[in-house]
């Protein structure tokens, strides 16, 4: 996989263009098609223009900083002027957006190019991307498994070099899910730090926008023009812009109660040997703990399903058949919440929030896994653990969604393999809209993890 | 009603409306709705009894 920083070296030494790597992302997409299935939507005409003009670009001295020509994929969720957003859903109609998304048009101003839509849980609605109008998107680690979700074909798109970086959603862990998933990395960033305006919601108070690539520093270069403070043109030096940190500074928490009672056995494994290596690093571990942890899945539940089902309510009672039949149950499901359990729900989502505060206090960030499984086998409805069969959606959500619900950033780096070659994710925590420290802790893992 | 009443409730209505494959799901909502209960989060009457009118000096 090509990094951002890489093709940027490249690019201005002359070596390569826009349009060659565009030319063989489309190459791949076309080519993988079949296989894995992660476009809903591919733009080549309009891809090759954007690329040829962003090398004339540069030609003529006029440098859009470190994502001009970058290929980038965007999940069909988002507005991208001129074409549909489908949701990849039937109920959509086919009408081309009028305009960009904010965040699009951000990334087109520092010169992102865009190579297609992404394919998806329909209406980003669930965790493994194989409930799709354009059917399921399929892992390149294996394609009998799920790629994660919802943004499961921007995660595949980059394990699979059709792109360099991806614009995907996060609701419930919906971009740090797939990057687990797929071996890539994906932060959510602070709710609220990107406009979701021109964005199909799924629950407005837990939905975010955030960037996937292929590294950590990648994704910090597109979270800056994502957050509309692009880092400047000229010769492109992102590891100054984004120190790593002295690993024997870092201050870690690690949150076993709950998140690591239902683990994997091999997960469990990456996920201790990840700590090992941090310690041996000279990171400091501690043990933390989130006191109403038991709740999350509840209050997360209630407040998601009453969201979802307000802004479906028209369409599931006028053309409930176009839903695909697990999505338009869980959107049935959500108008039997009772009002009184919704309010008790927003009162425990305050509870969590302080307790990921307090259990933040004096820490650069909490560690967990992303995951507690490897990429599922599509159609698997449960997974069994500890001898039981644990539904598949429960499980994938299980680690992810408490930061959805208290809004602070979080992101999912690679942290190794099983046996059978699927890719494990770390996910790092960082404070409230401490959004950059967190990015640079988990560079500085990175750096830890690849040592 | 009792979250065991709401699933009763909740069972029928969706058999009555053909949709006879949401009673797991609505199980599950069933479980959450009794965890949230008993976690107990929000506010309840019996925390700020009513005052004994004999004390009211108002």
């Amino acid at each position: 996989m090509m990094t951002i920083e890489t093709f940027g070296q490249r690019l201005r030494s002359g070596e390569t263009t826009s349009a060659e790597i565009t030319a063989a992302c489309l190459s791949r997409i076309e080519l993988e098609s079949d296989r894995l299935n992660a476009f809903t939507l591919t733009a080549a005409d309009l891809a090759m223009a954007q690329a040829r003009a962003a090398d004339r670009e540069l030609v003529d001295g006029h440098d859009r900083g470190p994502l001009h020509g970058v290929p980038v994929s965007v999940k069909d969720l988002i507005d991208i002027q001129g074409m549909p957003t489908t949701a990849a859903s039937r109920v959509r109609d086919r009408r081309p957006a009028g305009r960009d998304a904010p965040a699009v048009a951000r990334l087109r101003e520092a010169g992102a190019v865009f190579v297609g839509k992404t394919n998806l849980h329909e209406f980003a609605y669930g965790t493994t991307s194989e409930d799709s109008a354009f059917g399921p998107v399929r892992n390149p680690h294996d394609p009998t498994r799920s790629a994660g979700g919802s943004s499961g074909g921007s995660a595949v798109s980059l394990a699979a070099d059709m792109a360099l970086a991806s614009l995907g959603t996060d609701t419930g862990g919906s971009i740090r899910i797939p990057a687990a998933a797929c071996g890539v990395v994906g932060l959510k960033p602070a709710y609220g730090e990107i406009p979701t305006s021109g964005v199909v919601p799924l629950s407005p108070t837990l939905d975010h926008l955030g960037p996937l690539a292929g590294t950590v520093t990648d994704v910090w270069l597109v979270y800056r023009a994502l957050a509309g403070s692009p880092l400047p043109p000229g010769p492109h030096r992102p590891a100054v812009a984004l120190p790593p940190l002295p690993a024997e500074s870092l201050r870690l928490g690690v949150v076993r109660p709950y998140f690591c009672d239902l683990l994997d056995g091999e997960v469990r494994n990456r996920f201790e040997q990840t700590l090992e290596a941090l310690r041996a690093a000279g990171a400091r571990v501690h043990e933390r703990g989130i006191p109403h942890a038991s709740s999350i899945s509840a209050i997360y539940l209630m407040i998601q399903l009453s969201d979802a089902a307000a802004y479906h309510a028209a369409t599931l009672q006028s053309v409930p058949e176009r839903y695909t039949a697990p999505v338009r149950l869980r959107l049935e499901m959500g108008r039997y919440v009772l009002a009184e359990d919704y309010v008790r729900a927003l009162a425990g989502r305050e509870v969590l929030r302080r307790e990921v505060h307090a259990a933040l206090a004096d820490l650069d960030a909490l560690l967990l896994p992303t995951l507690p499984i490897p990429a599922p086998p599509l159609g698997a409805p449960s997974i069994r653990l500890d001898g039981v069969d644990e539904p598949v959606r429960g499980l994938m959500l299980r680690l992810t969604q408490l930061f959805n619900l208290t809004g602070h950033p979080a992101i999912s780096l690679p942290c190794g393999r099983t046996s059978g070659g699927l890719p494990c994710g770390l996910q790092l925590v960082g404070g409230a809209g401490a959004t950059r420290h967190l990015l640079q802790v988990a560079r500085t893992c990175e750096a830890c993890l690849e040592g | 009603m009792t979250s065991q009443e709401w699933l009763r409730w909740a069972v029928s209505d969706a058999e009555r409306r053909g949709l006879p494959d949401l009673g797991p799901l609505l199980e599950q909502l069933a479980r959450a709705i009794h965890t949230l209960r008993a976690a107990d989060f929000a506010a309840r009457a019996d925390e700020h009894p009513v005052p004994d009118p004999d004390d009211d000096d108002d």
